[in-house]
């Protein structure tokens, strides 16, 4: 029996999601991840395992509002076994690690987070976002450092590379956020829900060109937790999301062809794809890493905004996508994918309640992904 | 752009790096076993294993396989509007540089560049020229 047959997402939680919250974030961590507790209908008392990204780091104020320790602590947890990191196989590797404890027998029900508080550790930071990457200590990094590179510079490069091998035009790309926003529009949660066209993705600020505002995804503070248990437990119900396969490899399109190496099913049978959009470039990247559009296709594939709207053949960031939504690093689109599976999506739900959604996190050499089914 | 550029950190690994253009020569990590041009530079070459690497002078031209406008501040010292752009050298497809190209803000991708320096404190920053 391979490992994610072992393993169900038994629950779901979330806390207040937004911008520049000035709330204390372990009590925003403690609002998702008791959340979660309930809804897979256990108590804290049986959670044994927890699994976090990126974890407790000395850096980068905000990116972590609360870690594995916090969280134990907090909830006055008795761990068998835990995890946290940022190297892991993307924000999503907290989930596949906990697959992973699950079917090894280390944990019977592993609470995951994704924790942040970067909209508020950016208003007290002055200065903002300059300065906490200035202040990274990272190599590569450093590298960019004499020439004023920053994040934004490598969606730019992408952006510009991809536009320069695929003929596609900013204007057809452009829908990935048009259609998150009005997906967004749907979602109480999104922070921003305000519908955008076309014309006003084309008129907006450049960040660097080609890269404009709307391709950036929105720092918030928050918290997404889900609970990953042991197959036939007690909290594997009728709202269990199954794992269908995971993906966990050393790269996009290494990670995608795993996942696919691990099922019968294709990427046709996909109902729902809920993709990584740091920047609108890494969706793009995923969608043909996944092998959901052809190579340098994506630009056509969107261009009408009708395939990847949330009644289209391939509904795409049906809550908004980190670009709407907010920045919950894979957590976001996880939950939204669970979500969609249960049928319990609101007004953002998918017609005819999908079987298959695909989630994905990460970009470059740290990335992951998961098919999962109802 | 305005304001002074940045200078790097300069670590054990990078100080040659960033003082080749002293001589006007762009030099770049290399396995002396396999030929393999690495950068950024490390002890190991990730071909072959071996350990014998050393810096060797390349010839500085390059293609630009990317670039941006820098119109957000994304670094505390420097004001946008600035290019930023990835150049891969001539010596080995793959071996690519994060650096920025001046006297030219409409390039284009695949466009033929060379190599220059500006001194930065005691550094010298590789550029690129049309």
């Amino acid at each position: 029996m391979k490992v994610e047959e072992q393993a169900v997402i038994s629950g779901v939680g979330w806390s207040q999601i937004g911008r520049r919250l000035h709330r204390d974030p372990l009590e925003l961590a403690a609002d998702a991840c008791l959340a979660a507790i309930h809804d897979a209908g256990l108590t804290a008392d049986e959670i044994d395992g927890v699994s976090t990204y990126p974890g407790r780091l000395g850096s980068t104020p905000g990116i972590t509002g609360a870690g594995v320790d916090d969280v134990r602590s907090l909830l006055g947890l008795e761990l068998s076994w835990h995890t946290g990191g940022v190297e892991l196989a993307g924000q999503l590797g907290s989930v596949v690690n906990a697959v992973l404890a699950v079917g090894a027998g280390l944990a019977h029900h592993v609470l995951c987070f994704r924790s942040v508080w970067e909209s508020t550790a950016q208003d007290v930071a002055a200065g903002g976002r300059a300065e906490l990457v200035a202040a990274s200590s990272h190599e590569s990094v450093q590298w960019g450092r004499p020439y004023g590179a920053g994040y934004a510079t490598y969606g730019a490069l992408a952006l510009q590379r991809y536009l320069y091998e695929s003929g596609a035009t900013r204007a057809q790309l452009a829908q990935i956020a048009v259609v998150s926003r009005a997906n967004a529009g749907h979602n109480p949660l999104a922070v921003y829900r305000e519908p955008i066209t076309v014309a006003d993705y084309l008129d907006a600020r450049m960040i660097s060109d080609p890269l404009c505002l709307y391709d950036c995804d929105v720092p918030v503070d928050g918290c997404i937790a889900v609970i990953v248990s042991r197959s036939g437990s007690p909290a594997d119900g009728a709202k269990a999301v199954r794992i269908e396969a995971l993906g966990s490899a050393s790269g996009v399109r290494r990670s995608a062809d795993m996942m696919w190496a691990r099922t019968d099913l294709k990427p046709s049978d996909v109902d729902v794809a809920e993709l990584y959009d740091g920047f609108s470039i890494y969706a793009v990247r995923w969608l043909e890493a996944l092998r959901l559009v052809p190579p340098n296709e994506t630009g056509a594939f969107v261009e009408s905004g009708r395939q990847i709207a949330l009644d289209g053949e391939l509904p795409l960031n049906t809550g908004g996508g980190q670009l709407s939504a907010g920045r919950l690093h894979g957590y976001g689109p996880l939950l939204e994918a669970c979500r969609q599976l249960r049928g319990d999506a609101g007004a953002h739900q998918v017609p005819g309640r999908p079987d298959v959604a695909v989630v994905s996190s990460g970009a470059e050499h740290f990335s992951s992904c998961l098919l999962l089914r109802r | 752009m305005t304001g002074s550029r940045p200078a790097p950190a300069v670590t054990p690994r990078s100080a040659f790096y960033w003082s080749s253009g002293q001589d006007g020569t762009l030099r770049i990590a290399r396995c002396q076993t396999c030929g393999f041009w690495l950068h950024p530079p490390r002890p190991v070459c990730p071909r072959c294993r071996g350990r014998d690497v050393a810096p060797e002078p390349v010839s500085g031209r390059g293609t630009v396989w990317s670039w941006t406008i820098t119109r957000h501040r994304l670094a505390p010292d420097l004001q946008p509007p600035y290019v930023i752009a990835e150049v891969e050298l001539v010596e080995q497809p793959g071996l690519r540089l994060i650096s920025t190209v001046v006297g030219d803000d409409d390039l284009t991708v695949g466009q033929s560049v060379s190599v220059a320096f500006e001194p930065v404190g005691d550094v010298y920053v590789p550029v690129f020229v049309p």
